[in-house]
């Protein structure tokens, strides 16, 4: 006997409800209660333990009705179906991003690591400017490379490069359109807030189901996905940040739109959309190493290692080359965010 | 004035607000500002404003805070469409214009000077003052030359290579003010140019205004909330009042005949004595009957000065000269009638600007 029996009854239900049976996989609550011993007694005791009227609540009283674990299997068997079509469109334009994710981790592995630290080292002070941050810079790469931590910082370095410049091509236009119209904006922002606030895990799993989890771009997609909202949001917000009276001023002298974009907006916004930037290339780095559950080569694999093998110190160790990756990247994008600043400071009034 | 009319506005309408067009039936079926803000949620911004700006002039519009007078300023190089009307500029109807010749406008015929000076952060001032050429496509050498004159002429020699941030307020107006006469434009606009200077910088910059009309003379829309800068500036002086040109005309008759309750609140405590020419009172000049005269003074000198020559004596009489022809005879008791002081009408706008606080008056 079912709790909301009486529902089906008083409305006359019970034919199109039929005889008790359940077809379609077996739920974790029936599991249970296959386990449990009888009906306590007592009105006080049923009252306090009237379950909530849900599907598997209401399909146990008429079993015509779908249970939860259907519509989650419904939401499977769409996903299924509509895979095979999607994965004819996907497939082919998301191909060059395994490319160029394989050619990159290609690369930085041939270059060998008298060439590759000097070229970091310099693009460091190219950034940045500051001798404090290329001496840090090589001191921490000299550690890494020295407990043989190297091609796997390097192989992190790829993928991070490679989304992130990604993240870069593609989220600075989209921030510009948002920025110049406020419907793309009421668009967009949903969209944004739930990239951000899904879980990271949640993204691989409809990615798992379409792309083979060993093509690279399975995760790049995955990282893209995650990293690329700050730079969005940030180019939006810094564009529509820029003073109204300089717009006017573009206007004035009668620049075309194009004009006022390149000659005023975007240099005007260039510290937030930096801002942006730096968010992109740290949450990039969050995600790879989450990404090395499909197959992400990189410092993830070996703290995968270290958690699947109990190998306490090989995941904490390449846990702290993580982290210093993520200052290095830190400070060297905050040093370009702080000259750009200096040479691009607005008058207050 | 005779001479040519550069820009004229006509029946110009300005509604803000969700439906513009229903809002200005109601403006014509005569609708109150306040009644079109309380029922209908709509502002009026302007509302039948007639102005004719001459060639060569500088037209000064003046009003408190939320007159509309920054908002008429927009409409003249349509950074604000408006509601109902027409602007003409040089015989064309600016209203008509497609967003190709609009924007040739914009690069040839206008610059524009504002307030906060909106000055590009990330360009030295040379590149700054060469903007409205570089917009036009033109390469750096080429205006090189014409914004160092004019940067030179605005008092900022040798200052080209420095960013915006390095220079004072004051300075990076003289910045605006010189990219807006390197764009060689006949018309300028200038939005509350010089309110948010220090008051000596300001009189310093108006004084180089009146110097550089002296020989350019450009066809110049001034707005200012600050009435002695009016007076001191303006050929023609617009005073708005709710979107609605209260008054409008030559400055010395609008101080000496004020039409309106509100004007005469605005000017009751200016220095007459200061603002006043000899001009303005001057009398016939009689060739035949005999009259002691005490000495000459110009046509466009203040009353303060010829007081300072008589001494303080109320019976002399001045030969007013222009261009070194005598025009007419100042008598010291006109003069006297002339600086008696309008009172402020108790109640009137002076004590409601005060209370509301939203813009200083003008200063004495």
């Amino acid at each position: 006997m079912a709790t909301y029996d009486f529902i089906f009854d008083s409305i006359g239900l019970r034919d199109w409800c039929g005889v008790k049976e359940s077809s379609g996989p077996m739920t974790m609550a029936e599991l249970l209660a296959g386990s449990k011993g009888s009906d306590s007694e007592g009105f006080l005791n049923k009252a306090m333990s009237v379950p909530f009227p849900s599907l598997d609540e209401l399909n146990e009283a008429c079993s015509s009705l779908a249970r939860t674990r259907d519509l989650t299997k419904a939401v499977e068997d769409a996903f299924l179906g509509a895979k095979d079509s999607l994965k004819i469109v996907l497939d082919p334009l998301t191909q060059p991003l395994s490319w160029i994710l394989e050619g990159t981790l290609w690369l930085f592995a041939a270059t060998p690591w008298w060439l590759m630290i000097p070229l970091i080292l310099l693009l460091v002070h190219v950034a940045s400017k500051s001798l404090q941050l290329v001496g840090f810079v090589a001191s921490a790469l000299l550690f890494l490379s020295f407990i043989d931590h190297y091609s796997f910082a390097m192989q992190t370095l790829s993928i991070i490069f490679v989304c992130a410049t990604l993240c870069v091509l593609f989220g600075v236009p989209i921030g510009i359109v948002m920025s110049r119209s406020d419907r793309m904006q009421r668009i967009m922002i949903p969209i944004l807030d739930m990239l951000q606030t899904l879980p990271t895990f949640v993204y691989l799993i409809p990615l798992i189901f379409l792309f083979s989890v060993t093509e690279p771009k399975l995760y790049g997609i995955a990282i893209i996905l995650y990293a690329i909202v700050p730079v969005i949001r940030l180019t939006d917000l810094g564009i529509r940040l820029v003073n109204k009276e300089v717009i006017e001023a573009a206007d004035a002298f009668g620049m075309t739109k194009s004009q006022k974009l390149y000659s005023v907006q975007i240099p005007l916004a260039l510290p937030n959309i930096m801002a942006g930037v730096n968010q992109t290339i740290m949450m990039s780095l969050a995600m790879v190493v989450i990404a090395s559950l499909v197959s992400a080569p990189g410092l993830g694999v070996l703290v995968l290692r270290g958690i699947r093998n109990l190998e306490l110190g090989v995941g904490l160790v390449a846990g702290l080359g993580i982290v210093l990756l993520a200052v290095i990247l830190d400070r060297v994008t905050k040093a370009a965010l702080a000259r750009v600043n200096a040479s691009n400071s607005v008058p207050r009034h | 004035m005779t001479d040519q009319v550069s820009i004229s506005i006509r029946n110009l309408y300005k509604i803000f607000g969700s439906n513009p067009q229903e809002a200005l039936k109601r403006v014509y079926d005569g609708a109150s500002k306040k009644e079109l803000m309380d029922k209908h949620r709509h502002v009026l911004g302007l509302s039948d404003i007639n102005v004719d700006m001459h060639a060569g002039k500088i037209t000064v519009i003046m009003g408190l805070s939320g007159s509309g007078k920054s908002t008429l300023i927009r409409h003249v190089n349509r950074l604000i469409e408006p509601t109902a009307g027409e602007i003409w500029v040089d015989g064309e109807n600016v209203l008509e214009f497609s967003e190709e010749r609009l924007r040739e406008m914009r690069r040839l015929t206008m610059s524009m000077v504002f307030q906060h000076f909106a000055l590009l952060p990330h360009r030295s001032v040379l590149e700054n003052t060469g903007l409205a050429q570089s917009v036009r496509g033109e390469k750096k050498p080429n205006y090189e030359k014409d914004a160092l004159k004019w940067l030179d002429r605005v008092g900022l020699g040798g200052q080209g290579g420095q960013y915006p941030h390095q220079l004072s307020g004051g300075m990076q107006q003289r910045v605006g003010i010189a990219r807006a006469l390197t764009s060689n434009a006949p018309i300028m606009l200038m939005d509350e140019a010089f309110s948010a200077l220090d008051p000596l910088i300001r009189t310093d910059m108006q004084d180089l205004l009146l110097e550089l009309q002296d020989e350019l003379h450009k066809t110049i829309i001034f707005i200012s909330h600050d009435l002695d800068e009016a007076l001191k500036l303006a050929d023609h002086l617009v005073i708005l009042k709710d979107g609605r040109v209260v008054q409008q005309g030559e400055p010395q008759e609008i101080l000496l005949r004020p039409n309106d309750p509100y004007i005469v609140d605005f000017i009751s405590d200016i220095n007459r004595a200061r603002v006043l020419r000899v001009r303005s009172i001057m009398k016939a000049l009689k060739t035949d009957a005999q009259q002691s005269i005490s000495g000459e003074v110009d046509a466009e000198d203040t009353l303060e000065s010829v007081i300072a020559l008589s001494g303080g004596d109320a019976d002399q009489i001045f030969r007013v000269m222009a261009n070194g022809k005598p025009v007419g005879l100042v008598y010291m008791r006109d003069l006297v009638r002339a600086l008696v002081p309008t009172s402020a009408s108790a109640g009137g706008i002076r004590r409601s600007a005060a209370r509301v606080g939203a813009e200083p008056s003008p200063p004495n």
